[in-house]
């Protein structure tokens, strides 16, 4: 009995030819999942952004008191994000992070109510960072302030608290 | 499920066309039939090129302050960054290789030759593309090498007769090389030259699929004295055949990405000097190499800008091939025209090789 070549003679018994199908498919379709999880697996962690090592910013000069007039206040810098000084009527310093608690916009001071004002969908804190109004879910992070320097020339030391 | 799904679109699109013609498609088996698959093998890195390029552009900053940061961000700091950046690199290699591989076994076998001279008029455009495509993509990592053969490469153009410094400042974005250079660069290499790209090859394609693949004079010539030329199913027995040289080029990216990986370099300083070897990829070469030999003054004419008189009118006779060879298209042979095929074959090999080695 002659044996068959592959791919042309007809199969020695129908039993053996499926089980050989079986195998070759099976081998088959073994490679091409390996491939695309060898392809898809590599693309994905690539799109996945590698974490920033953001320093931890401890602290920071938030500008000049001198500069900072009462019943104003401005955004300054705090490592990668925005932060509020402020001085309220009664000429306290006081610091927030910006970042409003419900969808990130960066608050602003109000001279006008003194309040503290997210212009994106109308939220308002008061002065202590507590939400008065609006949509904001959480009060503002608020930061330690201190004044460092000669009088008349302190800078407004921001840090974490 | 699968029945239930194709008769569910069956039912919306008609596919029986489609299908019936797909079954009833063959492609001629002769004896060239291995050139055939490098027009194939240059579609699929194209690709590749696509799909690794969109991945590149997510980290990718085109400005003189941050590209090359950006680029080292990629291969250092993403996952991965490294595999898709290698597999771009080196996938634009092996394409500008099967490109060339693809034109000569064209040229060669004279299949320009009628009926498929806009085939061949759309091969060549492409040709051109992918030349642009790799001049374009070196500047981007804005690294030493790339800043100075941009610097080389553009006032080459700037040595086009009457147009030249017009040229210079449309590629440059101004007199130097500069962050406009690399935006220009940059548009041109995301967004011109893919969106040409892709309506050419697909007119390429649609050609190739409108006149069948060619056959040589020699099996034309049988065909025409009776013997038929034995064809091949196109589905599944031509497409299996292609797919494995996909599968075989998938695993030769991987393999030249993890162990040959493209330096960076050092970043880009218009300040700094020259560092030694500046040389242009591989593909611009023999042209670089040429230039370079050519004394500074031929005919009263200066050598740079009769070389590139040069470059520009062997381009044009390069598009016009199928018309100039009237014997091909007559269906006789044209030996003439196998000696130039040849004779350009072999000064591309040598003065590539030449350039390489005195560099």
């Amino acid at each position: 009995m002659s044996v068959p070549e592959i791919g042309k003679g007809a199969p020695a018994t129908p039993d053996v030819d499926g089980r050989r199908r079986a195998f070759l498919d099976a081998v088959l379709a073994f490679g091409f999942v390996s491939t695309a999880i060898a392809i898809v697996y590599p693309v994905s962690r690539y799109l996945v952004p590698p974490e920033s090592e953001e320093p931890a910013t401890a602290s920071v000069v938030a500008g000049k008191l001198s500069t900072l007039a009462v019943n104003s206040g401005v955004i300054f810098r705090f490592g990668s994000k925005a932060g509020l000084v402020l001085r309220t009527p009664e000429g306290e310093v006081r610091a927030f992070n910006a970042t409003c608690t419900h969808l990130d916009c960066t608050v602003q001071y109000k001279a006008e109510t003194s309040q503290i004002w997210c212009p994106c969908h109308n939220g308002f804190y008061d002065l202590a960072g507590n939400v008065t109004s609006g949509p904001p879910p959480r009060p503002l992070e608020r930061f330690a302030v201190n004044l460092r320097g000669e009088p008349g020339d302190e800078d407004i030391v921001v840090s974490r608290a | 499920m699968r029945q239930r799904a194709l008769k569910w679109l069956d039912e919306r699109l008609d596919l029986g066309g489609i299908r019936g013609f797909i079954a009833e498609k063959t492609v001629p088996v002769q004896r060239h039939e291995v050139w055939y698959y490098f027009g194939g093998l240059t579609l699929f890195l194209f690709m590749v090129q696509v799909a690794t390029g969109i991945l590149l552009v997510l980290y990718y900053r085109p400005s003189a302050e941050e590209a090359y940061e950006s680029v080292q961000f990629i291969v250092a700091e993403v996952e991965f960054g490294w595999l898709i950046r290698n597999v771009h690199s080196w996938s634009a290699n092996l394409l500008m290789a099967t490109v060339f591989i693809h034109l000569f076994s064209v040229l060669l076998l004279k299949s320009y030759r009628k009926p498929r001279e806009l085939t061949w008029l759309t091969g060549v455009a492409l040709l051109f593309l992918m030349l642009a495509f790799g001049f374009s993509g070196y500047l981007l990592p804005w690294n030493e090498l790339a800043f100075f053969a941009t610097k080389v490469g553009t006032g080459i153009a700037g040595a086009v007769p009457v147009a030249g410094t017009f040229l210079m400042r449309l590629l440059r974005g101004g007199d130097e090389v500069t962050g406009a250079t690399l935006s220009r660069f940059y548009g041109l290499h995301v967004a011109i030259l893919p969106a040409v790209t892709t309506a050419l090859v697909a007119l390429h394609l649609l050609l190739v699929q409108r006149q069948g693949m060619s056959v040589s004079l020699k099996d034309e010539h049988r065909a025409r004295a009776g013997v038929p030329i034995p064809q091949r199913p196109f589905f599944p027995n031509f497409i299996l055949r292609d797919v494995m040289l996909w599968y075989i080029a998938v695993g030769v990216l991987a393999a030249l990405a993890a162990f040959y990986p493209w330096e960076l370099g050092r970043k880009a300083d218009p300040f700094a000097p020259v560092p030694a070897g500046i040389r242009p990829e591989w593909y611009f070469l023999a042209m670089f190499h040429t230039l370079k030999l050519l004394p500074n003054h031929v005919l009263g004419m200066e050598g740079e800008r009769l070389g590139v008189m040069a470059f520009g009118a062997a381009a044009a006779f390069l598009l016009l091939v199928p018309f100039l060879d009237r014997r091909a298209s007559r269906g006789e042979d044209s030996p003439l025209f196998t000696v130039i095929a040849v004779g350009g074959l072999l000064y591309l090999v040598v003065f590539t090789v030449i350039g390489y080695v005195a560099a």
